[in-house]
């Protein structure tokens, strides 16, 4: 067992084992993704009130499952970072913060183009639509705030008190729906209780929820082995793998 | 298939814009999200590379850094 966590920590193994499982988890996340899209978009009977629009829910739920998922990540990597010092922690803090955000953007901009034929508009000042945007703006300041820092120490500590405080907005994404009067309609999946989603659009859905969590993996995972490029640069492993570059 | 042609698919009793639209921005957004690690790996490999090159023809300071 210990000698696993003292694995975790070897930049080299890391590497090696991220890339052995990006060779097979990335294929079945491009067909997942593709069977799971392509079903929901054409094989799937329309919502009897939203009509055809409402496919856009096959993008919209997993990316925004998904970019709330993340910010836990991120979060626990963060406070990895701040209580045992881990340098992958860093690593994996802003392998994180990019995926999050462009999952946020997507949940945003699906749910605005969405919003347009089924409330009449791009764009609310709802608890919810708010609450998501300032989850963007938390991943986007994950990323800037380590970028401002030289000192990439320092950065990580910064990152990881930004990610911890920000954790807050979670619960409220969570609960806006049902805390204020919104636009936003509550959850159709309930994992406890009856789910008030027809099965013929869930099977469909929860294939797309899956194929997102495995393409977040996946990047995150490629996003790491950059990291750990960048911060093992001077190593003789690093070193023999560019020697390899024509 | 749920629609009864193509461009019944395309359309989509007039929702077709707004539906296809979020389909192809999210999938660009994703197109580059996941391109994005492959081109900066490729980048930092061939820099320190470029820098091996570099000490290879300078002898004296090849062990510099490391």
């Amino acid at each position: 067992m210990w000698s696993f966590f003292h694995k975790l920590g070897s930049p080299p193994w890391l590497y090696q084992i991220s890339g052995q499982i990006l060779r097979w988890l990335l294929p079945l996340t491009l067909a997942a993704l593709a069977v799971g899209l392509l079903w929901g978009l054409l094989y799937t009977a329309p919502d009897f009130r939203q009509g055809n629009s409402y496919r856009i829910i096959y993008l919209h739920v997993p990316a925004a499952v998904v970019a709330l998922a993340g910010y836990y990540v991120m979060a626990i990597a963060g406070a990895v970072g701040l209580i045992w010092k881990m340098k992958m922690a860093d690593i994996a803090m802003q392998a994180v913060a990019p995926v999050g955000a462009a999952l946020t953007f997507i949940a945003l901009v699906t749910g605005s183009i969405w919003g347009k034929p089924t409330w009449g508009t791009w764009w609310v000042w709802d608890a919810r639509i708010t609450s998501m945007l300032i989850l963007l703006f938390l991943y986007l300041g994950v990323i800037a705030l380590y970028e401002a820092y030289d000192n990439k120490v320092a950065a990580g500590k910064a990152c990881a008190v930004l990610a911890l405080v920000g954790t807050v907005n979670i619960p409220i994404i969570y609960k806006s729906v049902d805390w204020w009067y919104s636009l936003h309609q509550p959850a159709s999946i309930k994992f406890t209780g009856e789910s008030t989603i027809d099965p013929s659009m869930l099977y469909p859905l929860l294939l797309c929820i899956a194929a997102f969590y495995a393409l977040f993996t996946c990047v995150v995972l490629a996003n790491m082995r950059v990291g750990i490029l960048q911060r093992e640069r001077r190593a003789a492993w690093v070193q023999r793998l560019a020697a390899q570059v024509s | 298939m749920y629609f009864e042609s193509l461009q019944a698919a395309l359309i989509m009793d007039g929702h077709g814009s707004y539906v296809w639209s979020a389909y192809g921005l999210s999938l660009f957004v994703l197109a580059f999200l996941m391109g994005l690690p492959r081109r900066r790996e490729r980048r930092l490999l061939q820099e320190l590379r470029g820098e091996q090159r570099r000490n290879e023809h300078r002898p004296s300071t090849a062990m510099k850094g490391s």
